[in-house]
C-alpha cells in the first residue's frame, strides 16, 4: 500500500519536473516569437502575449537584402561546409574504425585538440591570412574554418557510429573480390548513412550558430551570415530601436533549429552522446 | 595534453604493428595497402585541420612578437616579448580574465548541478520522454545570438517581461548584475548539453546495483552519492572539461547582451576589440596566444590532475 502511494507520488513528481523543464526551455523562445509579432507601439508593453498582432516585422526584414541575402549566405555556407566536413570526416572515421595504420591516435588527438581550440585564437591570424589570399568577405573564407571545426565533431560521431556496423559484411565483400574502396562505397556507406545524417545535422547546426568567425571575416552582405547580419538592422526611423525586426530575424533563424530538433530528436541525442562520452 | 594522453596508446599501436610484422615477416602486401589506404582516407581531414589551426597558430605566435597596427603599416617591427609585457601589465587583460573566470566557474558549477537534475528527469521519466528531450534540445540548438537578443529585451525596462517581474530593474547597465544575466543566458543554453552527456553516463550505472542498495536500506541520497556519482565520475569529468573550455571562450552572449560595457568583457571580447576596433594585430595576436595558453592549462589540469579520460583515446582498446 505504502509502496503504491510512493510510486504514484513519484509519477506526479517526475511529470511535474517534466513540465518545468519544458516550460523553462520554451519560455525564452516564445518570448522572442511574441516580440516579433508585436506592433512598434506594443513593443513598449512588457506583457508576454502581444495585445495586437502584426506580420509587419517579418514584412520589413524579408523585403530588404539586409537580411534576405545573409539568410541565403547562411544556408549556402552551412550546406557546403556540412557536405565537405561530412565527406572528409566519414573517410577519416572509416579509417579509424576499420583499418590498422600507425598515426591513428595522432588523428584522434588532433581532433580533440581542435574541438577544444579557442576560436578567438585563430581570428587575428586568419583575418590577416584571408586578406592576403583574397578570401576575406567571401563564402570560402567562412567555409574553410567551418569545415575545420566541423571535422572533429564529425570524426568523433562517425567513428562511434562506424564501430557499430558489422565487420563481417565488409569482409564478405572483400572475399567476393571487392577492393577496400568498393567495400567502403558499396557496403559500408549505405549502412553508415544514418550516422552520416546525424553528423550532418550536428555540423550544420554548428555552422548555422557560428558568430565569431562570421562577424570577423565578413564585411558586406556578400558573405555575411544571418546571425551576423542582425546587428546591422535599423529601425523604422533613425531613432527607433529595431526590436521588432531583430526579434523577427532571430525567430526566423530559430525555425530550422526547431524543425531539426522536432524531427531528429533521437538522432541528435544519439549523435551528441555517442561521440563525446563512451566508457 | 593530448600528447601525454595519446603516447601510451600510440606506442601500443606501434607494438601491435611490430608484433604482426614479426609473425608475418615484413608487412604483407595487403597490410601495406591497408596502411596506405588508411593514410589516404585521413589525409583530407588532417590537411584541412592543420591548415586552419596549426598554421594560423604559428603565425599568431610570430605576429605576437611584432608591433603591427593596421593603421600604421610602415611601423611594423619585430619587438620580441614587448606585446606580452604590455598585455600582462594592462588592467584590461586582468579585468577580462577575472570576468571570464567568474562566468566560467559559476556557469559550469550551476550547469553541472542542473544538468544532473535534468539527466535524472530524462532518465527516470516514463511518460513524455521524447517531449522533454525535444524541448531540452531547443536551447542547445538555438542560435546563441538569437537567444541573447531575447534575454536582452526581456531585461530591458519598459519592454521586458523579466524586467517587469523584477520591479522594472535594468540589470544590464550594472557590472555584476549584467554578469549575472550573462551567466543566466549561458546556463539556459548549455544545461541541456550537460544533461545529455550526464544522461549517457547515467545509463551506464547498473540498475541492479541501485536496487540492491535500496533493499539494503540505503536512502536515495546515499544511493546517489555512494553508487551513482562514483560510477559516473568519468562521464562527469569529460562533460566538465568540455563545458569549461567552451565557457572560457564565451563571446556571443556578451557581444549581444552588453558588448563588454561596464567591465563585462571576456578575454575573447578583448581579443576581438583589439583586432577590429584598435586594429592592432600584434596585441590581438598576443591575447590570442595567452587565451590559447589558458585553455591548454585548463585541459592539462583536467586530464593530468583529475584524470579525465581524453575522449577517443581508448578507441583501440575496445
Amino acid at each position: 500500500m505504502a509502496a503504491v502511494n510512493t510510486t504514484a507520488r513519484q509519477k506526479v513528481g517526475w511529470t511535474t519536473a517534466n513540465f518545468v523543464v519544458i516550460a523553462l526551455a520554451l519560455i525564452p523562445v516564445l518570448w522572442l516569437a511574441s516580440l516579433s509579432f508585436k506592433t512598434p507601439a506594443a513593443i513598449l508593453d512588457p506583457s508576454f502575449i502581444p495585445h495586437s498582432w502584426t506580420w509587419g516585422n517579418y514584412d520589413q526584414i524579408l523585403s530588404t537584402s539586409t537580411f534576405v541575402r545573409p539568410l541565403i549566405n547562411s544556408i549556402g555556407i552551412g550546406l557546403i561546409s556540412t557536405v565537405i566536413a561530412v565527406v572528409f570526416a566519414s573517410m577519416a572515421a572509416y579509417a579509424v574504425a576499420r583499418l590498422r595504420f600507425p598515426g591513428k591516435q595522432l588523428l584522434i588527438g588532433m581532433s580533440l585538440l581542435i574541438a577544444m581550440f579557442p576560436a578567438i585564437a585563430l581570428v587575428t591570424p586568419m583575418f590577416n591570412i584571408e586578406r592576403a589570399l583574397g578570401l576575406y568577405n567571401t563564402w570560402p573564407g567562412l567555409i574553410i574554418p567551418y569545415v575545420a571545426f566541423g571535422l572533429p565533431l564529425g570524426v568523433y560521431t562517425l567513428s562511434a557510429f562506424f564501430r557499430e556496423i558489422p565487420w563481417e559484411l565488409e569482409k564478405a565483400a572483400k572475399v567476393d573480390g571487392a577492393t577496400p574502396m568498393q567495400a567502403f562505397m558499396r557496403v559500408i556507406a549505405p549502412l553508415a548513412a544514418p550516422g552520416m545524417v546525424t553528423t550532418a545535422i550536428l555540423v550544420f547546426m554548428f555552422c548555422w550558430n557560428e558568430f565569431l568567425f562570421a562577424i570577423s571575416f565578413t564585411s558586406t552582405t556578400a558573405s555575411r551570415t544571418a546571425p551576423a547580419s542582425i546587428e546591422f538592422f535599423s529601425g523604422s526611423s533613425q531613432f527607433a530601436v529595431p526590436t521588432g525586426p531583430i526579434s523577427a530575424a532571430a525567430t526566423v533563424i530559430t525555425i530550422p533549429i526547431i524543425i531539426f530538433v522536432v524531427f531528429f530528436q533521437r538522432r541528435i541525442v544519439a549523435g551528441l552522446t555517442s561521440g563525446a562520452v563512451k566508457g | 595534453m593530448s600528447v601525454s594522453a595519446e603516447v601510451p596508446a600510440g606506442t601500443e599501436a606501434v607494438k601491435e604493428t611490430r608484433g604482426r610484422r614479426r609473425n608475418k615477416a615484413p608487412l604483407s602486401e595487403g597490410a601495406r595497402a591497408e596502411r596506405r589506404f588508411g593514410w589516404l582516407l585521413c589525409a583530407p581531414a588532417v590537411i584541412v585541420m592543420i591548415a586552419v589551426t596549426a598554421y594560423p597558430l604559428v603565425y599568431a605566435i610570430y605576429l605576437s612578437l611584432e608591433r603591427y597596427n593596421l593603421e600604421l603599416p610602415q611601423a611594423i617591427k619585430f619587438i620580441g616579448f614587448s606585446n606580452y609585457a604590455a598585455v600582462l601589465s594592462s588592467p584590461y587583460w586582468w579585468q577580462a580574465l577575472k570576468v571570464t573566470v567568474v562566468i566560467t566557474v559559476v556557469s559550469v558549477v550551476v550547469t553541472l548541478v542542473l544538468g544532473m537534475g535534468l539527466a535524472q528527469i530524462m532518465h527516470r521519466t516514463l511518460f513524455g520522454r521524447g517531449s522533454v528531450r525535444t524541448a531540452a534540445l531547443i536551447p542547445y540548438g538555438i542560435v546563441t545570438v538569437a537567444a541573447a537578443y531575447g534575454w536582452q529585451y526581456a531585461w530591458t525596462p519598459g519592454q521586458g517581461y523579466l524586467s517587469a517581474a523584477f520591479n522594472y530593474s535594468a540589470p544590464l547597465t550594472q557590472e555584476w548584475k549584467a554578469i549575472a544575466v550573462i551567466i543566466l543566458a549561458e546556463i539556459w543554453k548549455t544545461t541541456p548539453f550537460m544533461g545529455l552527456l550526464l544522461l549517457a553516463g547515467l545509463s551506464l550505472v547498473p540498475e541492479d546495483l541501485i536496487k540492491a542498495a535500496k533493499v539494503d536500506g540505503a536512502t536515495a541520497w546515499q544511493r546517489f552519492t555512494k553508487i551513482t556519482l562514483p560510477l559516473m565520475k568519468p562521464a562527469i569529468l569529460v562533460a566538465l572539461l568540455f563545458r569549461t573550455l567552451d565557457s572560457f571562450r564565451i563571446f556571443d552572449n556578451i557581444f549581444i547582451l552588453t558588448d563588454g560595457a561596464n567591465n563585462t568583457g571576456s578575454v575573447s571580447m578583448l581579443g576581438y576589440d583589439n583586432l577590429f576596433n584598435a586594429l592592432n594585430l600584434g596585441i590581438g595576436s598576443t591575447i590570442s596566444i595567452l587565451i590559447f595558453i589558458c585553455v591548454a592549462i585548463i585541459a592539462f589540469v583536467f586530464i593530468r590532475l583529475f584524470g579525465t579520460a581524453a575522449p577517443g583515446t581508448d578507441i583501440d582498446k575496445r
